[in-house]
């Protein structure tokens, strides 16, 4: 005979820790799907993330692309926005103030197109104080100079992270680009550096097509593909990186629920992100932190670290 | 604004290719602005994720409504849907219309085709009565005549192919009217691009104010993804604005014409 009343729940360590940076759940949201937070505050409770992460500041301010600027796809979306942004100056001013009263991090996504415009970036944000993390965008498609120039070529890579390494303490997270022959390379790169962690994956490079008028459906022709399908090939990138390095990986890419975000971590990431999902579900993160929870109810997982890296694979 | 899974109280075809649909959305609707949207879900579409936009059309007691076109999957799914059916809804979002005043100038009202949808509540809570230009294609193109009649709105109704109302663009009736009187005058607008550009240009010949709403491709609604981004002036030359959050209301002489697509 079952026992009555509520059963008990287990209690679970969702703690992650991303560098000197400890998260109180491993979710956060994707750089460039989450706004400046504040967006979302009437929405979800930010407070119940494990970390924001802002759309990515340069130096200055950024017009970004002409439009159209994203496109649906079959389980996806391609977006050209071409970062536009207010600028440090500008964040600081119109969204700082909000985003330091979280009670959780806000990790800085930066970006430049040189690497002393990286490092200068990295610095302003070292000084502002209270910043929980910067993740380095070496890899968004959708730009001429910068982004993704910086992320597929080892060398630059390396002298981007070891700039704004030499400026900060703050934890560094390079955001990967997926358009390379083999990850490998470039984690090591990445971590030899000095990055405390990876970001795996930024958007894949796409394009689609009217057929009728024969023109692009981006201004920019082609874009970066996100969303449901890129979820397998960012799950392989999460491993093959994670065999490649020892410093923690976050990983996204299509997440809409918490299977998916367990898949990532199973694969090898020790955090995730929910990205293009915030724009048609806002409450996606927070129903993955749910989800997580139950899954580890369920198996009797004790701390969420487990889950990292676990995939069982048999050699025949 | 909110988020919240809505009822289907009733989705039903109005003419031709538009619909019309009531949600029963109790804690949204007494915050619905005129000119402000709602942001749909249709949750039966699978591979299609993204939001769709739609001008809120009536507001009555706990439901709201929108009139929509069949254009494409998503309106195409959404119009096969019954009552009792849930839809996930954001709303009220943007910036919607400055509502006359009793004493201020007379509202002009131009709409193109279901523009008129976004046109109704401004009408309904304006203190003062003025007139509603209505242009479309065909006849069935031209939607709730009757009911902006009841209202106590004077409708003038142009359609391309003169099936209804006088034969041509809506621009040219708003024209006679301006010529007659443009003093103490202000045209609010929705529709495609082409009549708002062409009301923003006739509110310079005037000299009268023009509020637009922006018809843009969105695609998160709430100001995030920078989608539905328009031209708009500043004191340092232009910026892309968001349509979704600054607008879709704009003011016409702030939007740069000559940058916009």
């Amino acid at each position: 005979m079952k026992a009555e009343g509520r059963r008990q729940e287990a209690e679970v360590n969702l703690s992650v820790q991303i560098g000197s940076l400890k998260l109180q759940n491993p979710v956060m949201v994707a750089s460039g799907t989450f706004g400046y937070g504040v967006e979302y505050a009437q929405l979800l409770d930010l407070n119940q993330l494990g970390a924001v992460v802002v759309k990515g500041i340069r130096l200055g301010p950024v017009r970004g692309n002409p439009t159209p600027r994203t496109v649906e796809v079959a389980s996806g979306l391609i977006n050209a926005i071409g970062l536009q942004g207010p600028g440090v100056d500008g964040f600081i001013k119109k969204y700082w103030p909000f985003l330091k009263k979280l009670n959780v991090p806000t990790i800085i996504n930066i970006w430049g197109t040189t690497v002393d415009e990286y490092a200068e970036v990295a610095r302003r944000f070292d000084a502002l104080g209270g910043v929980g993390a910067l993740e380095l965008n070496v890899s968004c498609p959708n730009i001429k100079e910068g982004g993704a120039q910086f992320g597929t070529n080892v060398k630059l890579l390396s002298q981007v992270v070891t700039a704004c390494r030499k400026v900060t303490q703050l934890p560094l997270i390079t955001k990967m680009s997926p358009n390379v022959v083999n990850i490998a390379p470039y984690a090591k790169a990445a971590e030899g550096a000095g990055s405390d962690a990876l970001a795996v994956t930024n958007s894949y490079p796409a394009m689609a097509v009217d057929i009728e008028t024969r023109k692009p459906k981006l201004a920019n022709v082609t874009g970066g593909l996100t969303g449901p399908c890129i979820k397998p090939i960012a799950i392989k990138l999460v491993w093959e990186a994670a065999q490649a390095v020892k410093i923690p990986i976050i990983g996204m890419g299509g997440i809409q629920n918490a299977a998916d975000a367990i898949e990532f971590m199973v694969a090898g990431a020790t955090a995730v992100a929910v990205g293009t999902a915030n724009f048609y579900e806002p409450q996606t993160p927070l129903q993955v932190i749910a989800g997580l929870r139950e899954f580890m109810q369920k198996h009797k997982i004790k701390d969420v670290r487990e889950i990292t890296g676990s995939v069982q694979i048999v050699k025949k | 604004m909110l988020e919240q899974t809505v009822q289907i109280v009733s989705n039903e075809r109005d003419t031709d290719a538009y619909f019309r649909l009531v949600v029963r959305a109790p804690r949204v609707a007494p915050l619905i602005q005129p000119g402000q949207f709602a942001h749909v879900r249709v949750l039966p579409l699978k591979d299609a994720l993204l939001r769709r936009p739609f001008s809120i059309f009536q507001v009555e007691d706990d439901t709201f409504s929108i009139l929509y076109k069949t254009v494409g999957k998503g309106t195409e799914v959404l119009s096969r849907m019954q009552a009792g059916a849930d839809l996930s809804v954001i709303a009220p979002l943007g910036h919607g219309f400055t509502v006359p005043k009793r004493s201020g100038e007379t509202p002009l009202l131009v709409a193109g085709g279901y523009g008129m949808a976004a046109m109704y509540l401004l009408a309904q809570r304006s203190p003062q009565k003025g007139i509603v230009f209505v242009g479309g294609r065909r006849r069935v193109d031209i939607l709730c005549e009757k009911e902006f009649q009841a209202l106590g709105w004077d409708v003038r109704v142009a359609t391309e192919d003169g099936s209804r109302g006088e034969k041509g663009l809506v621009t040219i009736p708003l024209q006679a009217e301006l010529k007659r009187r443009a003093k103490d005058r202000k045209l609010f607008a929705c529709g495609p691009t082409g009549l708002l550009k062409a009301v923003g240009k006739i509110a310079d010949e005037f000299k009268v104010p023009a509020e637009l709403s922006m018809d843009e491709h969105m695609c998160c609604g709430v100001g995030v993804c920078l989608t539905c981004v328009i031209p708009v002036k500043t004191s340092a030359g232009w910026e892309y604005q968001r349509t979704c959050t600054e607008g879709p209301v704009f003011d016409s002489r702030q939007v740069v014409w000559e940058v916009a697509k």
